[in-house]
């Protein structure tokens, strides 16, 4: 089995705070995250491929289509954004980055189709900080 | 439960990404910059992954030190400060993309490491710190 990892950045802001919850109950979870007026990470996000080599080009993947795919289906809408007001995914969702992982699954899915032949999405990772990192795997 | 212990090398190497097969456009379409006549060079690393059971005497999955020495006699030596296309088999024929070579060098460790406790289970080519390869055999 080969897997190809890409690897893409982007720069957003967002503040955790649950509509279901107390202001107390928010602060006391979320922490500093919970500051009224957000804040920003770099955020890293691997999208990793899995697929047959193909015998012409010896790829599993074309990276210009995929990077093109990525860029617009997911960093362009992501990319220098407030989270919680610019990206409708997170309308009513806390944009934790379990659930910015789980918007960017959705987000690259719902376009994949036939895109890239019998390459398939494998993984999602987001590094919101050097110290923090989810995964969605096996997808 | 199995355990995995990895090992990690680099080697700098030049490559051109090229299909004789294909026309000069659908070369640069498919490879871009990667298929430029003269070719570039990465550093590449590689992460090789052995699964097992730690020994109960040494403790140990498999010797580092070993495993160290395997990966540098069958890969790093022959593909350091070398011209894949040219001078490394076989990507006189196989066009040296990370899928390749991340392929290649499972096959050059994989005989190597067949042992009761441990086995190969991966090998990663990072080509650069943005793109990667995972590649764990033909049949998994």
């Amino acid at each position: 089995m080969t897997r190809l990892t890409r690897r893409y950045t982007f720069s957003a802001s967002h503040r955790l705070h649950s509509a279901a919850m107390s202001e107390e109950e928010n602060a006391d979870l979320y922490g500093k995250c919970n500051n009224p007026f957000g804040h920003g990470h770099n955020y890293v996000l691997e999208v990793t491929v899995r697929g047959p080599v193909d015998a012409v080009s010896g790829r599993v993947v074309s990276i210009g289509a995929l990077d093109g795919y990525v860029q617009r289906e997911v960093i362009r809408r992501l990319d220098h954004k407030d989270m919680n007001h610019d990206v409708p995914d997170f309308a009513d969702l806390v944009p934790t980055s379990e659930n910015l992982s789980v918007v960017v699954e959705k987000l690259l899915r719902a376009g994949w189709g036939d895109s890239f032949g019998a390459a398939s999405l494998d993984a999602v990772r987001v590094q919101e900080t050097k110290r923090n990192l989810f995964e969605l795997r096996d997808l | 439960m199995e355990m995995l212990i990895t090992r990690k090398a680099e080697f700098s190497a030049s490559h051109r990404c090229y299909n004789p097969q294909l026309s000069e456009a659908e070369n640069h379409a498919l490879y871009g910059e990667s298929a430029e006549s003269h070719g570039h060079g990465h550093n590449y690393v590689i992460e090789v992954t052995l699964a097992g059971h730690p020994d109960p005497v040494t403790g140990m999955i498999f010797d580092l030190k070993r495993l160290k020495e395997i990966i540098r006699r069958e890969v790093v030596d022959p593909m350091d400060h070398r011209y894949l296309n040219h001078e490394v088999k076989p990507f006189d024929t196989v066009i040296p993309t990370p899928e390749n070579i991340a392929r290649e060098v499972w096959n050059r460790l994989e005989p190597q490491l067949r042992f009761q406790n441990a086995k190969l289970h991966a090998v990663r080519l990072y080509e650069t710190d943005d793109l990667y390869v995972d590649y764990s055999g033909a049949d998994s």
